[in-house]
């Protein structure tokens, strides 16, 4: 039956789904960061989706490409008290921005119940195809 | 005599496959809805059914045309649908708010799609169900 492959489809957008609301969840755990003695502050990771064939033209899932860091500058703050100033008192922080993430993570968890309810409606379909006659 | 009963039942089994393959779809493009520069497909029921019917399609009475071309939608030869054994094109959706990284599915069509779907593959499964109990009814007698 080729309704089956939908739970492959929407499994594997909620499992890239959940990847992007796992990179979101430890960007937003990095945003106050600050840079190490090396100078090397948290970047933002962002991920990149792809499409996946799943067997024929007519499915076709997602998955992960890759963990892309981002190239913004990273957030300096003059600061001279703090313990992890530089020689001119600048602290170096995460290049994350909060609002972006909180948007990115509604978006993810948004995808992510559409594909659980394509994935609750299959399944009801499928059911109900398999009591027919009855 | 038997296969003017059993007609109705083989058109809206083949009918309910087409209905399968479009839920497969429309699946699909809601699971890409965040994937960059993936095309949104989408399946003609009406383009599909007569494929998957072949010659067949006119005995049966009720030959789907509620469901006729949208007009966002562009024919596409070539591509083909292995499971049905057709050569019914799945066309691509048009934009209708272009994104910037080339992403084509509009989330809320999709959706309306999906349920419109959803309602009639339950409507053609009871029709399956009604045609088998009539057809139980007249071999039984009862």
């Amino acid at each position: 039956m080729s309704m089956f492959s939908i739970f492959n489809v929407s499994g594997s957008a909620i499992s890239a789904q959940s990847q992007r609301l796992n990179v979101v969840a430890s960007n937003l755990a990095n945003a106050d960061a600050v840079a190490g003695p090396d100078g090397q502050g948290y970047k933002g990771r962002q991920v990149v989706f792809e499409t996946v064939s799943m067997g024929s033209d007519a499915s076709s899932g997602v998955r992960v490409n890759a963990v892309k860091e981002s190239n913004e500058p990273l957030r300096k703050v003059h600061n001279p008290n703090h313990p992890s100033a530089d020689a001119d008192g600048y602290v170096t922080h995460s290049n994350v921005n909060p609002v972006e993430e909180m948007v990115n993570m509604i978006s993810a968890s948004r995808s992510y119940q559409n594909n659980v309810e394509v994935m609750n409606t299959a399944k009801t379909l499928l059911l109900k195809t398999l009591q027919m006659g009855q | 005599m038997f296969a003017t009963m059993t007609n109705g039942l083989d058109f809206h089994s083949k009918a309910l496959i087409v209905r399968a393959e479009r839920q497969r779809v429309i699946a699909s493009n809601i699971a890409n809805a965040d994937t960059p520069g993936y095309v949104a497909r989408d399946l003609d029921f009406r383009d599909a059914m007569a494929a998957a019917s072949g010659s067949s399609a006119q005995l049966a009475g009720p030959r789907i045309r509620a469901t006729a071309a949208q007009p966002g939608h562009m024919a596409l030869a070539g591509s083909t649908i292995g499971s049905l054994g057709g050569t019914e094109g799945l066309a691509y959706t048009v934009q209708t708010q272009p994104s910037m990284d080339g992403n084509s599915v509009d989330l809320d069509r999709e959706r309306a799609n999906f349920a419109d779907n959803t309602v009639r593959y339950e409507a053609t499964l009871r029709f399956i169900n009604g045609s088998s109990k009539t057809i139980l009814s007249a071999i039984q007698g009862q």
